[in-house]
């Protein structure tokens, strides 16, 4: 059943500040509201909760994507379209670019947001993979200052974010200086646009000649978060890839992801495919 | 706290023309065009940001209108398919449609027009995969989308003479 449209609240705050004194005042009250891809789904398929929302989408603190030295960083409201536009992104952070091309269609990657994908917090999200590879770093703003977490860890759980309600996700901070990695991203979905992934895989190594010195390896939708594969990286690392190795990281990687059946998929065809894409970035690696 | 609803007042601009829509904050603006300014050609279709059937343009942006509040719509710009032909002449993706075929029942095609109108502003010669990708938001479930791609490609044309 469709909500009630009057039942629910929508204020714009004219500042951060007067954004950040809101949450602070009226604590758990108040939820931010950004491009509402995802937020106007549950609105219309009557299952959004909440009822009051402060539109922060206009608030310029929280956009634009800055370069430094160490690092590329992203405002929360960086919408899909402007990450696919960035040409530092596309070359420096080609995951991130390939998976903000790959979610939804034009009209939601205009108005999904980085910060908002994050905060939303599904399993399935497709950024999330690729912002794990990259180390990315999460800067939390409230009334009391900002403070900078890892964003590996920061869901602790399905849904399960280490946000107080008082805070906002400000900014996306990529280190730089992995341009030599090797880089692979794959998502399955039952076609190639507008779909929900069935299985996302995320994955960087740093070669030293065949050695593998330095991995990273993510996925999505095998999990009750987007997952960073450790113990799969702990298998891998400082070896070369042989056929008798990259089994074992498969199995490894079969006792770390634990995926479900659902409407998308079955446990058995993600753990399959999960397990494929893995020996697939082994090979790109000796390619 | 007063829990009664506030409706509120947004002004924009829609086809070049002012508005002043007054509703309720979280209105969908694809509502606030069908049955507050009067506009229905914009059409809806799942509701849920799927089928593209609702795309608009927003500030120069295509956004499916069932996904933005009207709080959001402070200040904008808004293109329907209203404001695509130009006075009594249509428009090179429209005299496109008619002569490939490219319409059928008629629900999507509002949101086609606007996502291939808005695809050939950003692009004026997209290739095959990147027609492809511009309306892949759109679905249709008459055509088949061969005369709908054949109708951009023609439009190209069209715009190049």
């Amino acid at each position: 059943m469709k909500s009630y449209i009057p039942h629910y609240r929508l204020e714009t705050p004219r500042s951060l500040g007067e954004a950040l004194q809101r949450l602070a005042s009226e604590p758990g009250v108040w939820k931010p509201f950004a491009g509402g891809t995802d937020l106007m789904v549950l609105l219309e398929a009557g299952k959004l909760p909440q009822r009051r929302f402060l539109n922060v989408w206009n608030l310029p603190e929280l956009r634009g994507i800055i370069a430094t030295r160490t690092h590329v960083s992203l405002g929360a409201l960086t919408t899909y379209s402007e990450i696919r536009r960035n040409a530092i992104v596309e070359q420096e952070f080609p995951l991130l670019s390939r998976a903000a091309s790959e979610t939804g269609s034009v009209a939601t990657q205009n108005r999904g947001t980085i910060g908002g994908n994050i905060a939303n917090a599904s399993p399935a999200a497709d950024t999330p993979p690729a912002l794990l590879v990259y180390d990315a770093e999460l800067e939390l703003i409230s009334a009391h200052g900002t403070r900078r977490v890892a964003f590996h860890g920061f869901w602790r759980g399905y849904k399960q974010l280490d946000l107080r309600n008082d805070e906002l996700i400000a900014r996306v901070h990529l280190p730089r200086g992995r341009q030599n990695w090797r880089q692979f991203y794959r998502k399955v979905g039952t076609r190639r646009a507008q779909a929900i992934s069935k299985v996302c895989f995320a994955g960087a190594a740093q070669m030293d000649a065949r050695r593998i010195a330095d991995l990273r390896i993510s996925l999505g939708s095998v999990a009750p978060v987007v997952l960073r594969a450790t113990a799969t990286e702990n298998i891998l690392r400082g070896l070369t890839p042989t056929p008798a190795l990259v089994h074992a990281a498969q199995e490894a990687l079969g006792r770390e992801i634990a995926p479900i059946d659902d409407i998308r998929s079955t446990a058995r065809y993600r753990l399959r495919v999960a397990q494929n894409l893995l020996a697939e970035f082994c090979e790109s690696l000796a390619a | 706290m007063n829990e009664s609803p506030r409706k509120v007042r947004v002004q924009c601009e829609i086809n070049g023309k002012a508005y002043t829509l007054e509703a309720y904050p979280m209105t969908r603006l694809l509502d606030a065009l069908r049955e507050h300014a009067g506009l229905t050609g914009t059409k809806e279709g799942c509701g849920e940001g799927e089928c593209g059937a609702c795309s608009i343009e927003m500030d120069g942006a295509l956004v499916n209108s069932c996904l933005i509040p009207l709080a959001q719509v402070e200040g904008a710009q808004i293109r329907t398919i209203e404001g695509v032909a130009n006075a009594a002449q249509l428009s090179f993706v429209q005299q496109a449609f008619l002569a490939n075929g490219g319409a059928q029942c008629g629900i999507c095609t509002p949101g086609m027009i606007l996502a291939a109108v808005n695809l050939l502003s950003r692009n004026p010669e997209p290739s095959e995969s990147e027609i492809r990708e511009g309306l892949a938001g759109n679905l249709c479930r008459c055509t088949g989308y061969t005369k709908i791609f054949a109708s951009v490609v023609d439009a190209c044309r069209l715009a190049r003479q």
